[in-house]
């Protein structure tokens, strides 16, 4: 299997002296090419460290967080840049849509930022609004949007073009649960199609979408669960 | 019971046997509850003492067929327009087990408590793999989808629940410890109940988050 994200003893210290909080303490983790993985565990256990250290988003203090084999801290602030505006999607629960763009503008910008024609970027855009069910909202700004269609486009606009590694925090958190499901299947289909996807969450029924679950207790993995794991197949071989 | 009503519903859509009421009742609930075709037959006859249905006669091939008979069918009326009574509270082995492993010296709680909502998660994503399959519409695709959202949701619920006790557990745990820094070893997912700490008071809850140090 290809890996396409890994954590490699990652410890995030927030502050210093008295103040000093270690979110995440010598955290490995790997999430595989059409994986699933879902991370679960209370507030304050260190899931979003977790995740905007994959996404390139904040710098562990130690240890390595590598993208396709990247380390993410070689490339340097412009490259990190670079890279989530190509290879990696994220999605948060507030959507963090820009208000002022319209849905395929919206989904369009990483890509004309990244330099590629207007024209080319919107036909993409599209293409991406289609695949989430809501091709004919293109021309809607998110004020005009239900928050179910608003996360359609934060995941369209995650997904464009072809990205490889889907980050989502809490992506279900504002919505009703039917809703929640319609975005569940809309990030495990990318995963199918052989994305890596990392998903947080706090609803034990979202996570079940996941191939794996990871349990995050105080900044560590306390556990794991899944029928596909390596070592459960050998134990239930045995 | 539940098998024994199932059995009169499907009777009222018209005559039946023993194998044809298994494989009906199977289909719609996905198997979730096997059932074996002697199982049917005694249901049967039980049913036919109480004139709940009446033998027919046999099909072409020696089957015997049977029928709903009035009486029958005002008690299906009366099952589907009455709650399901709820005599025990449901997820009750766990919550006993959970009962005794808070109250008897020596138990790691946080890893009772880990282990099952490890193996309960399991059973969540293989219900929500079929269910990820089971997307048509046509009746008994539905019937068999609302099977598993029943045991999505109930694995759902002992999950939040055993979050609940952990939290819980937890604060119970800190107060002991004045809210002062944590000098336990963080992460571990029993971190608070397994500690040695002899200078705890020996109340019950607290002999219990030992691993028996206070004694
Ligand atoms: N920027 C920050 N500065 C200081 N502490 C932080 C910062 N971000 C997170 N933390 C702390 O790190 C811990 C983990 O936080 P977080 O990753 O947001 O947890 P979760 O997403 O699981 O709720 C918490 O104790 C939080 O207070
Ligand atoms: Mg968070």
């Amino acid at each position: 299997m290809n890996a396409v994200l890994e954590l490699d003893t990652v410890t995030r210290i927030h502050g210093s002296g008295a103040t000093e909080v270690t979110a995440l303490r010598a955290v490995s983790f790997t999430a595989y090419a059409g994986e699933l993985v879902a991370v679960m565990g209370p507030s304050g256990s260190g899931k979003s460290t977790l995740l905007t250290l994959a996404g390139g988003l904040d710098s562990p203090t130690s240890g390595a967080v590598r993208v396709e084999g990247t380390d993410l801290a070689a490339l340097g602030q412009k490259g990190r840049a670079a890279m989530r505006r190509t290879s990696i999607g994220y999605v948060f629960q507030d959507f963090n849509l820009i208000p002022a763009l319209t849905a395929v503008e919206n989904v369009a910008l990483p890509r004309e930022l990244d330099g590629a024609g207007a024209r080319s970027a919107r036909k993409v855009a599209q293409a991406a609004l289609d695949e989430v069910g809501i091709g004919e909202l293109a021309r809607r700004f998110p004020d005009e949007m239900s928050g179910g269609q608003q996360q359609r486009v934060a995941i369209a606009r995650a997904i464009v073009g072809e990205r490889r590694l889907i980050l989502a925090d809490e992506p279900t958190g504002a919505l009703d649960s039917e809703t929640g499901e319609d975005i569940l299947r809309l990030i495990r289909a990318r995963c199918d199609a052989g994305a890596a996807g990392v998903l947080v969450t706090h609803e034990a029924r979202h996570a079940a979408w996941a191939d794996r679950v990871v349990f995050l207790r105080d900044g560590v993995i306390v556990d794991e669960s899944g029928n596909d794991r390596p070592d459960a197949l050998l134990e239930s071989a045995r | 019971m539940s098998v024994r009503n199932a059995l009169l519903a499907l009777l009222e859509q018209g005559p039946r046997y023993g194998y044809q009421l298994r494989a009906e009742f199977e289909d719609r609930t996905g198997g979730t509850w096997p059932l074996n075709v002697g199982q049917v037959y005694t249901t049967l006859a039980r049913l036919e003492r109480d004139g709940f249905v009446e033998v027919r006669g046999e099909d072409g091939d020696g089957h015997v067929v049977y029928t709903v008979t009035s009486r029958g069918r005002e008690e299906v009326a009366a099952w589907f327009s009455s709650p399901v009574a709820r005599t025990q509270p449901p997820r009750e082995e766990l919550a006993i087990k959970l009962a005794l492993a808070v109250s008897v010296p020596g138990v790691d709680v946080g890893t009772v408590i880990q282990q099952q909502r490890s193996a309960t998660m399991a059973a969540l994503q293989d219900y929500t793999r079929l269910k990820r399959r089971a997307t048509g519409d046509d009746p008994h695709e539905l019937a068999w989808g609302l099977v598993l959202d029943s045991l999505v949701f109930n694995a759902e619920a002992e999950i939040r629940w055993l979050d609940h006790c952990e939290a819980r557990l937890r604060r119970v745990a800190q107060d002991r410890d004045d809210g002062g820094p944590s000098s336990v070893e963080p992460g571990s997912s029993v971190e608070p109940f397994e500690t040695p700490r002899p200078s705890a008071p020996q109340e019950p809850l607290a002999e219990t988050m030992n691993e028996g140090g206070a004694r």
